[in-house]
């Protein structure tokens, strides 16, 4: 296992390998390719924070533990509410920074603040051809030449290996409570929750669980952030509109984000694991269909039904042929993000595009790592 | 500024294109009397000029795949073009290059509100896509000054900003999807609506590559629920210093306004003069809005003002309805046409960290004297972009060049405290020799890269973005 300490050492030996290398901050993904381990949590450590510039640049092995630590102090977070894998995973592993940038790991509040590759400023990574390279920076507003931090972001190390990330962070609102609906079917549910998307309320989490999923009834769940005043205001608004059986406040109502951020419904249960976003208005729809299909799932839907999580029997191919139809006919892509080894012989993990972008993508492979050593074959889908 | 010497070659496949291009275009989509060119001739970087060899105004992505499909066959570069509006000369043709205009593509193709999208043709203007939705109370966020004129086209092209990004993000943050021709004339599809890519984010590098990847005909934004209200509050202070200060201690407080501007005394002179905004006398003033309902846009409000009244303002004046608001925000709407009217001038846009506000507008302060031209500021402070403004004289021999050197080293002092040289406005051909200055050629060899991937013949826009010394040997 290769543990390098600096930057130059990470791009030494990136230089000098001559076999594939596989590349992972905390490993709490379960993502790890055949080759030689490499492990980035040597690259660690906060740079820079700027609280009231809201900016933190961070060595891309830094824990995220160690980064919600220190922003915590500032009354700060980051933003983009990134998942913690490991018990959906069933891993032990510490999450990274580097890991979390690598993926573009978001959580409930994508819907409102965007996606872990909104957050990043800027980047340094080393390619495959042991090259330091830099781009973007640590200010908010950059467009000087191209935005590599996109391209390397949810580029699972296949184009490089990241050193160093710059983030904008944002201040923890002063209160948050979520309405709690139950015993909803999942078509009106989305639609409520679309419908408050579609509000000035500026919903920071919209969510629905399947009676599977909370082992009870359905539960909608609406988050929003603020100022107190503001909260208590917004709060009475959506309850009059959408109705609700409960509204929780403070740590409770956070409890129940950290359940659907790491979808922990789906933790210790046999069953594969697939990651869709599609269009909300379609989410309810396609279950439908699979369900039709005699398809066995349970449903999580997040992002007012963006984001589905369905864990279907870890048997044959999953679900994926069905699953995968029903979202190129709609839009969107499936990703399988938990099944057994013998799954996955079989199914590839990203879902697959078409041939235009596949050639670019390898385009672009080819030239970040020319001799295919970074995570080879990672996100190659056919 | 030097532009690659045009190529004879080139230059001699003008009529043979033309004549193809008569086969895939009506008419009227084909300007080749160089009476008409000369309408194309450069964008809002109006100090350099160079009429097209043609210029063309397809209407559909069919017609854009068909131009780009022969213009690759003949060898002969393209310029896309949204609305010529760029700053930085992103749009500026060469003498023998096919300009490619979007401005016939004005088509909305679908509207859903429930998955909170439009997908439109991107000739549209910025503003018409709000205008589209805000009937029904939503909008489209980035807000760039010039929005009533600019096209989505070019906004995607240099990722545009606007005011309002520190709260809704720049174009990069609402863009979900784009129909793209490539040089070859292969139609593609990045993303749509919904959110995420499945694989590599291409959509990600695609908005902010300045027209150097491939043409966006089609585009899928994200709208939003439009607030309740919203309500500015202007406060004046005796010092950049302490403005900037204030600026800070508002972030960190943690509320999040949709807009920050700032405007140095140079500046607010000059817009009281032209527009009699009644601004107060004072070194710097803070224009700061905020959003939601009343009771919501009060605790915000109240917030704020205790966090200025700590910084000894000159005056605090609180909106109380819309004309108080309108009268805030006029002076800074005006502020580009007051400094126009009194002169010449160019605007920058490099961003700094915020903390290092007070210290690089002590250093422009420095510059202003040395050059002996006048520079204003006014510019989003949340999120340190700054836009001075550096006043010169166009009929006076050297003014310019002068006025560009002193340009380039505030660029400079903007990435030696942290900063870049663009925030908004983009690269272009105005600050593409000093990108060397941000970036090694290992940073600039990785961008190529991309380029060489999506073009591999460098013939979309290619005298733009990167030195063109670095360029050079892709560049036929």
């Amino acid at each position: 296992m290769a543990r390098p300490a600096t930057e130059a050492e990470l791009a030494d030996l990136i230089r000098g390998a001559t076999g594939p290398l596989s590349i992972r901050g905390g490993n709490t993904r379960g993502m790890a390719t055949e080759g030689e381990p490499l492990q980035t949590d040597g690259l660690h450590g906060i740079r820079l924070y700027e609280p009231g510039a809201l900016t933190l640049v961070a060595g891309a092995g830094t824990p995220i533990a160690d980064i919600d630590t220190i922003l915590g102090e500032k009354g700060q977070r980051l933003a983009f509410e990134p998942m913690d894998h490991r018990a959906l995973m069933s891993t032990a592993g510490t999450p990274t920074i580097g890991g979390i940038a690598a993926a573009n790991i978001s959580g409930p509040r994508r819907i409102q603040t965007g996606a872990a590759r909104d957050h990043m400023l800027g980047i340094r990574f080393v390619n495959g051809a042991g090259d330091i390279v830099r781009n973007g920076g640590r200010v908010m507003k950059n467009v000087t030449g191209y935005d590599l931090v996109k391209l390397i972001a949810g580029s699972h190390g296949t184009l490089g290996v990241l050193t160093e990330i710059s983030l904008k962070v944002q201040a923890i609102p002063e209160a948050e409570a979520t309405l709690v609906l139950r015993g909803q079917p999942m078509h009106d549910a989305l639609a409520d929750l679309t419908r408050a998307m579609g509000t000035p309320c500026d919903v920071s989490g919209a969510a629905w669980l399947s009676p599977e999923a909370t082992g009870g009834p359905a539960e909608r769940r609406i988050r929003i952030e603020g100022m107190s005043g503001s909260v208590d205001y917004r709060v009475k608004k959506l309850t009059d509109l959408l109705g609700a059986d409960d509204i929780h406040r403070g740590p409770d109502s956070a409890a129940l984000w950290r359940e659907v951020r790491d979808v922990t419904p789906f933790a210790g249960q046999d069953g594969a694991v697939w990651r869709i976003s599609t269009r909300p208005t379609v989410a309810a729809g396609i279950c439908e269909t699979l369900a039709r299909t005699g398809l066995e799932m349970r449903t999580i839907a997040d992002w007012s039904g963006g984001l589905l999580w369905l864990m279907t029997p870890d048997k044959g191919d999953a679900g994926a042929a069905a699953i995968r139809a029903q979202v190129e006919a709609h839009g969107g892509h499936a990703t399988l993000i938990r099944a057994g080894a013998a799954t996955r012989a079989r199914v590839p993990v990203f879902h697959p595009q078409h041939p235009a972008l596949d050639k670019l993508a390898a385009g672009l492979r080819t030239r970040f790592d020319p001799r295919s050593i970074l995570n080879p074959g990672l996100m190659e889908t056919s | 500024m030097q532009m690659p010497v045009p190529d004879p070659r080139i230059l001699s496949q003008k009529d043979p294109l033309t004549a193809a291009l008569r086969e895939v275009l009506p008419a009227d989509a084909i300007i080749t009397d160089p009476a008409e060119t000369r309408a194309y001739e450069c964008d809002a970087l109006t100090a350099y000029r160079c009429p097209p060899m043609i210029a063309v105004l397809p209407a559909t992505t069919q017609e854009v795949s068909d131009v780009l499909r022969l213009c690759h066959r003949f060898g002969v570069p393209v310029v896309p073009r949204g609305a010529g509006t760029s700053l930085a000369g992103g749009a500026l043709p060469t003498e023998d290059c096919v300009i490619l205009g979007v401005a016939r593509m004005t088509a909305v193709l679908e509207t859903c509100y429930e998955d909170r999208f439009i997908r439109v043709q991107t000739g549209m203007t910025n503003l018409s896509v709000t205008g589209h939705v805000e009937g029904d109370g939503f909008f489209y966020a980035p807000d760039p000054s010039s929005q009533l004129a600019c096209a989505i086209a070019g906004n995607i092209a240099m990722n545009s900003g606007g005011a309002h990004c520190l709260k809704y993000g720049v174009t990069t943050n609402n863009l979900l999807g784009v129909t793209m021709v490539m040089m070859d004339g292969e139609v593609i599809e990045i993303g749509g609506p919904y959110l995420d890519s499945g694989g590599l984010d291409l959509l990600g590098v695609v908005c902010g590559s300045e027209g150097q990847l491939g043409v966006v005909t089609e585009a899928t934004l994200r709208i939003l629920p439009k607030p309740e209200g919203a309500r500015p509050v202007l406060i004046g202070f005796d010092g950049n210093e302490v403005a900037g200060a204030c600026v800070r201690d508002i972030i960190e407080a943690g509320v999040l306004p949709v807009a920050i501007e700032f405007m140095d005394r140079p500046c607010i002179k000059a817009t009281e003069a032209f527009a009699g905004a009644g601004y107060p006398d004072c070194e710097a003033l803070l224009i700061v809005e905020v959003e939601g309902s009343p009771a919501e846009i009060d605790e915000q409000l109240s917030v704020i003002t205790a966090i200025a009244d700590r910084h000894d303002p000159v005056e605090i004046r609180e909106s109380t309805g819309p004309e108080d608001s309108a009268r805030i925000w006029l002076g800074r709407k005006s502020a580009f046409g007051a400094m126009g009217q009194i002169n010449d001038y160019i605007c920058l846009d490099g961003t700094i960290p915020v903390s290092e506000l007070p210290t690089v507008l002590g250093r422009m302060n420095d510059l202003s004297q040395e050059y002996g031209l006048e520079v204003a500021n006014v510019f989003h402070a949340g999120d340190g972009n700054l836009h001075p403004l550096i006043l010169f004289d166009a009929n006076k021999d050297g003014d310019l060049e002068t006025c560009e050197a002193m340009g380039a080293e505030i660029l400079r002092l903007c990435v030696e405290v942290g900063g870049c040289l663009t925030g908004e406005h983009g690269v272009g051909v105005e600050k593409r020799d000093l990108m060397s200055h941000q970036y090694d050629p290992a940073d600039l060899e990785a961008q190529m890269a991309v380029k060489d991937v999506f073009d591999p013949r460098w013939l979309l826009n290619p005298a733009k973005v990167f030195p063109l010394a670095a360029s050079d040997a892709r560049r036929v």
